[in-house]
C-alpha cells in the first residue's frame, strides 16, 4: 500500500516536471504570477525596499514581463538565487525566468541549455582596491589576495588575467555579494573583483565610498541579461520582447508619462504598432493588444529605469556609457518593432 | 545426543502463503524486488527527463581544464589543471581537515573527559561549562564565529604579530617557516624509517626483559629520543640538506613559508573543539563505567595512580569508549563539508561547487562527492571496528 503511494507520488512529481518544460505562459497564467529569479542583493540592481518588495534594475525586467501578461507589475514573485543556485533553479522549473546580472556566454547558452533573450546591461569585470594601497593599475596586483564570488564567470576571467600577466594571487572564494563586502572591508582580501557595475553598487553601500578606487582595467566583456530555459520559444519571445519594448520605448521617446496619450494614436507608425493602435501584434505573443503600454507604464522605459535605480543621480552613480542608445553613441540596439 | 531427524516435506506452491517460513522469505523477496524496481524507476526517470531537456550526461568533463584557481592545494595545481585534479585537491583538503581534526579532537576530548572527573572543583566546573557550551551551539555558527574572529580581530599583514621570530599572525592566516628539502634529504627520511624499526625492536625487547626479570625500562621516553634524535643526527651528518624557508612580507602578502589560511584555522578549530566536547562525555562515561573496585584493587597491589589509569582503568574503559568514538570521528569528517560556509576549498567546494557550477554537470559532480564521503566513512569505520575488536573483552 505504502509502496504504491510512494510510486504514485513519484510518478505525479515526474509528470509535473515534464509538463513544466513547455507552455510556460499557460502555467504562469494559471498560477497568476511570474516566478522570477533575482540575486540575493546588489545595491541598485536588486534590493528589497522598506516594505520588503524587490526593486531594482533587474527586478524591473520581471515587472515588465508581469505587466505584459497580467497588466499589473505586482504579479511577480521573487526567488533570491546565488551564483551557484541560479541555473538549477531555472532548469528545474522552480523559476520561470532569471533576471540576475548573469553573463551571456557560449557554454551557458549552448551547453547548459539556457536561452539568453537579450542584454539589459553591457558590463565588464573590474577591480576595486582601498585607496590607501596606492595601486594605480591591475597590473600591480601581483601577490594580492582577491575576493571573488564563486560560480561566476569572473572567477574564470580572474584566473586567465593573472596567468596571462604572469602574476600570482590568492583567491578568496565567497558565496554572496554581502559576504564579499564584509571580507573586503575587514581586509581578508586586498582586492574585490566582479562586474564594474557591481563594484560601483557595492562601493555605494560603504561608509566611506571615497576611500576605495575602481581600477581602470576592464578585463572582460560581461553582457548581462535576462534568460529562460531552452524548449519554450513562445515564452522566450515574450521575455525578449518585453525587454526590447523597454529599449525601443526610450529610443522613440515613449515614457511612462506620455504612453497613455500615445497609445491613442500618433504619427509614428512604429509607436502605433508597438502600443496597439495599429495591427494586432499582441495576439502574436498570446497577449492583449495593449501589452506594451502596460510594460512601459510599469516602470517607464529603459532610460527611466536606468535613471531611477543606477543612474548618475543615484548613490550608485553609473554613467550610461556603452548602455546608451545606439543613436547616442552606445551599443543598446533593439531589433525594430515590425 | 543424537539429533531428531525430521522428514523434510517437499515444497508445494501453497506453502508460499500457508507455511510461515516460506511466507517470510516470499515477503522479503517481494520487498527487495519492489525496492529495486523503485530505484530503477527513479534512475530511468532522471535519465529520461535529462534527455528530454537535451542535457548531456557523462564524466567527460573531468579531463577538461578547470580554469579556476584554488588557494590551498597540497599538490601541484593551476587553472590549467583538469577538473579531476581539482577534485583531488579538494579530497586532500578534506582529508587534511579530517585527520588533523580527529587528532586534535581526540587529544582535547580525552583531556577534558578525564579533567571533568577531577576532584578539583574549579577544573571540573570549567570542563563542564566547556562541554555544555560547545555541545549546544550549532557547529556552523562556531565555524563562522571563529572565522569572523580571525578576519576581524587580527591585524592586517603589514601590522602582523610576530609571536616567535619568523612566524606571523595576521588576518590572512598564520605563516610559519617551512622546510626546504635540498639534495641529500633522503638520508633523513631513511634515518626516520630506521629509527621507527629500532624503536619497535626496542619495545619488544623491553617487554621480553620485563616478562623475564620484572625490570621496567622507560620505553616511551627512550623511543621518543630515538625517533626524534636519529633524523637530526642524520641531518648534521649529511651536511645539513634540510633548510628553513623564512616567510617575509613582500607587497600585499607574506611570501615563502607555510601559510595556514584563516578558513582552515576556523574550520579546524571549530570542528575539533565541537567534536572534542562529545568525546569528553564519551570518555567520562567510559571511565565511570569501570567499577571503582578495580582502582582499589590496583592500589592494593601497590600501583601508582597514573599507572592505575593507564594499565587498569583505560583499557577497560576503551571497550565502552571506542564504539561511540567511531561515530564522532565519522561526524567530524562529514561535518567538514561545512567548509563551504567560510570558503575552505574541500570536495564540496571544488568538484561539488565550482566545477559543478562552471560545467553544469550537477548529477555527475554530486555523485562523485557522495560516493567519496561514503568511501571515507566506510574506511574510518572499518579501521575503527578493527581496533575495537582488538580492545574488546575476549570472552572465553
Amino acid at each position: 500500500m505504502k509502496v504504491t503511494k510512494v510510486l504514485l507520488t513519484a510518478a505525479a512529481v515526474s509528470t509535473l516536471a515534464t509538463a513544466a518544460m513547455a507552455g510556460t505562459l499557460d502555467d504562469v497564467r494559471a498560477k497568476g504570477f511570474v516566478q522570477c529569479g533575482v540575486s540575493t542583493g546588489v545595491a541598485g540592481f536588486a534590493f528589497t525596499d522598506d516594505q520588503g518588495n524587490w526593486q531594482g534594475f533587474d527586478p524591473a525586467v520581471c515587472q515588465a514581463v508581469g505587466a505584459a501578461i497580467f497588466g499589473d507589475k505586482s504579479k511577480v514573485k521573487y526567488t533570491p538565487t546565488t551564483g551557484k543556485t541560479r541555473f538549477e533553479a531555472l532548469k528545474s522549473g522552480e523559476i520561470d525566468m532569471l533576471a540576475r546580472n548573469t553573463t551571456w556566454t557560449y557554454s551557458r547558452d549552448v551547453d547548459l541549455k539556457l536561452t539568453f533573450v537579450g542584454v539589459n546591461y553591457y558590463d565588464g569585470q573590474g577591480f576595486m582596491v582601498p585607496k590607501a594601497l596606492g595601486v594605480k593599475s591591475a597590473k600591480e596586483l601581483d601577490g594580492a589576495s582577491v575576493c571573488i564570488q564563486t560560480g561566476t564567470t569572473t572567477e574564470l576571467n580572474l584566473a586567465d588575467f593573472f596567468r596571462s600577466n604572469k602574476m600570482s594571487y590568492e583567491p578568496v572564494p565567497i558565496e554572496t555579494n554581502a559576504e564579499a563586502r564584509t571580507n573586503y572591508l575587514a581586509g581578508r582580501c586586498d582586492v574585490y573583483t566582479t562586474d564594474a557595475s557591481g563594484l560601483a553598487a557595492t562601493r555605494a553601500t560603504f561608509e566611506n565610498p571615497g576611500d576605495h578606487v575602481i581600477l581602470p582595467e576592464i578585463i572582460s566583456k560581461e553582457p548581462l541579461g535576462p534568460l529562460v530555459r531552452h524548449g519554450d520559444d513562445q515564452w522566450g519571445d515574450l521575455v525578449r520582447w518585453s525587454l526590447n519594448v523597454l529599449i525601443i520605448a526610450e529610443e522613440l521617446g515613449v515614457t511612462s508619462e506620455n504612453v497613455e496619450k500615445l497609445a491613442k494614436g500618433s504619427d509614428n507608425p512604429e509607436i502605433n504598432r508597438m502600443l496597439g493602435a495599429e495591427g494586432n501584434y499582441g495576439a502574436m505573443l498570446g497577449l492583449s493588444k495593449d501589452w506594451a503600454v502596460n510594460v512601459i507604464k510599469a516602470g517607464g522605459n529603459y532610460g527611466q529605469i536606468f535613471e531611477r535605480y543606477i543612474g548618475p543621480k543615484t548613490p550608485i552613480g553609473l554613467e550610461r556609457g556603452l548602455n546608451a542608445q545606439w543613436t547616442d553613441g552606445g551599443i543598446l540596439y533593439s531589433p525594430p518593432f515590425r | 545426543m543424537s539429533a531428531i531427524e525430521f522428514e523434510r516435506p517437499s515444497f508445494k506452491l501453497e506453502d508460499l502463503w500457508t507455511d510461515r517460513r516460506w511466507r517470510g522469505i516470499g515477503i522479503q523477496v517481494i520487498a527487495i524486488g519492489a525496492l529495486f524496481a523503485f530505484l530503477a524507476y527513479i534512475v530511468n526517470n532522471t535519465i529520461n527527463n535529462l534527455h528530454l531537456l537535451g542535457i548531456e550526461t557523462g564524466y567527460g568533463f573531468l579531463s577538461e581544464p578547470s580554469n579556476y584557481d584554488i588557494n590551498q592545494h597540497l599538490i601541484e595545481y593551476s587553472s590549467r589543471s583538469t577538473h579531476a585534479r581539482a577534485a583531488l585537491v579538494g579530497i586532500l583538503n578534506t582529508l587534511l581537515i579530517a585527520v588533523t581534526g580527529v587528532f586534535a579532537a581526540t587529544l582535547i576530548g580525552f583531556a577534558a573527559g578525564v579533567l571533568r572527573l577531577s576532584r578539583n572543583w574549579l577544573i571540573s566546573r570549567i570542563m563542564y561549562i566547556y562541554v555544555e557550551v560547545t555541545r549546544n551551539v550549532p557547529v556552523l555558527l562556531q565555524i563562522l564565529f571563529w572565522h569572523a574572529l580571525v578576519v576581524h580581530s587580527l591585524p592586517r599583514p603589514k601590522q602582523a604579530l610576530e609571536p616567535l621570530p619568523g612566524t606571523f599572525l595576521s588576518n590572512r592566516g598564520f605563516v610559519i617557516p617551512s622546510f626546504e628539502f635540498n639534495e641529500g634529504s633522503w638520508v633523513i627520511l631513511a634515518a626516520f624509517v630506521v629509527a621507527i624499526i629500532v624503536a619497535i625492536a626496542f619495545a619488544r625487547h623491553a617487554r621480553k626483559v620485563q616478562d623475564a626479570t620484572g625490570k621496567i625500562y622507560p620505553v616511551i621516553s627512550i623511543n621518543l629520543a630515538i625517533i626524534v634524535g636519529l633524523p637530526i643526527l642524520a641531518h648534521f651528518a649529511a651536511g645539513q640538506p634540510v633548510g628553513l624557508e623564512w616567510p617575509a612580507l613582500k607587497g600585499f602578502n607574506f611570501r615563502g613559508g607555510l601559510v595556514v589560511t584563516p578558513e582552515f584555522l576556523a574550520l579546524w578549530f571549530a570542528l575539533s573543539v565541537y567534536t572534542a566536547a562529545f568525546i569528553a562525555e564519551i570518555v567520562r562515561a567510559g571511565i565511570q563505567a569501570v567499577s571503582h573496585g578495580q582502582t582499589e584493587a590496583a592500589y592494593a597491589l601497590g600501583l601508582r595512580p597514573n599507572w592505575t589509569m593507564r594499565l587498569i582503568i583505560l583499557p577497560q574503559a576503551l571497550r565502552v569508549i571506542i564504539p561511540p568514538l567511531i561515530s564522532e570521528y565519522l561526524n567530524l569528517t562529514k561535518n567538514s563539508s561545512l567548509a563551504i560556509a567560510v570558503g575552505y576549498m574541500d570536495i564540496v567546494a571544488t568538484i561539488g561547487g565550482i566545477s559543478l557550477n562552471q560545467t553544469g554537470r550537477a548529477l555527475e559532480s554530486m555523485s562523485i562527492v557522495l560516493s567519496l564521503y561514503l568511501l571515507f566513512s566506510l574506511l574510518i569505520s572499518s579501521v575503527m571496528n578493527w581496533y575495537n575488536k582488538r580492545v574488546a573483552l575476549v570472552e572465553r
